[in-house]
């Protein structure tokens, strides 16, 4: 029998490289949302919801 | 009695995107160990699966095909109760998880799609036919794509969000045309082996290391829809703080 170990070998290959593109797109994502809420609070922004809390206490 | 109440204030506490969010930051950490644990005994099983006495060793090919293929249609499922939350029970989640889920689902599609084409090359003799099965999925990439493109399209995620929805409710229809296609028409692509009535057609050897491989990429979408919801909610939370920011900063100029 002819041997396919090439295809499978890409398949799997494929299915790595295209689930480790969208695994790093999540976590970059995050790093860069986290990053701007800390900057935002840290400049002492609150959301809009926060505030009323705030002012009901 | 008051085990049902605190069940259904649970789920209610869910509405809230704070409670969410504590919720994800609590159960990911275990989610994401729980997914590379199977994904790796499925990997394993995988590699030492037997070789198939027709196919050879691109029936390991249909350890993967085979689950993304699942979860693509999964994926638009859970797109579609949500777009029902969105319309129907005005959710303030629901929105947030069709827009996560969207992008993974169309990778999930891509990927069956391209590990299809690499199985289809040595045994059909052909990378692609335009036959029912194969048509409907590349039709189901292309709705991924629409969706993707319309939940980014406006500003206001409010606005795009019944669009949204109601498009990925018209999509729906193309579900049961994937599943049912390989009965309804003559395709190239086998019938369904796995989920079928009167059981399962394939050998232990398969059904295994299969089974293992779909519960860790079931596993992995969970985690990486939850992790995609989390960042939304962020992302949603700073353009509403920069906004409240800007506003702020006009006044301190007026006055």
């Amino acid at each position: 029998m002819i041997s396919h170990t090439g295809f499978v070998l890409a398949s799997y290959g494929a299915a790595i490289i295209v689930l480790a593109a969208l695994i790093g797109w999540i976590f970059i994502d995050q790093r860069s949302q986290r990053q701007a809420l800390q900057e935002l609070e840290s400049r002492g922004v609150r959301r809009r919801s926060e505030t009323k809390m705030d002012n009901a206490s | 009695m008051s085990d049902a109440v605190s069940k259904t204030g649970r789920w209610i506490d869910l509405a809230n995107p704070t409670r969410f969010l504590s919720l994800a930051g609590g159960i990911l950490p275990w989610l994401g160990g729980l997914t590379v644990l199977v994904l790796a005994i499925g990997f394993w099983m995988s590699m030492n699966a037997p070789d198939d006495y027709q196919q050879g060793s691109t029936v390991k090919i249909m350890f993967i095909h085979v689950p993304f293929a699942w979860l693509s249609m999964m994926c638009y499922t859970i797109m579609s109760v949500a777009a029902l939350g969105t319309l129907v029970w005005r959710h303030p989640l629901a929105d947030v998880s069709a827009k996560a889920a969207a992008p993974i689902g169309a990778v999930f599609t891509a990927l069956a799609l391209i590990t299809g084409s690499l199985w289809g090359k040595p045994m059909w003799g052909t990378w692609w036919v335009w036959d029912a099965r194969l048509t409907s999925v590349f039709v189901l990439f292309l709705m991924y794509l629409g969706i993707i493109a319309l939940t980014r399209a406006m500003d206001d995620p409010a606005k795009s969000a019944r669009a949204t929805a109601i498009l990925t409710l018209v999509g729906f229809i193309n579900i049961p045309i994937i599943k049912f296609s390989v009965d309804w028409w003559n395709t190239l692509h086998q019938p369904a082996s796995v989920l079928r009535m009167g059981g399962s057609t394939l050998d232990q050897s398969y059904l295994r290391p299969l089974l293992v491989m779909a519960i860790g990429f079931t596993l992995l979408f969970f985690t990486l829809h939850l992790m995609a919801m989390r960042n939304e909610i962020w992302r949603r939370r700073v353009t509403a703080m920069r906004r409240v920011a800007a506003r702020s900063a006009d006044r301190g100029t007026v006055s």
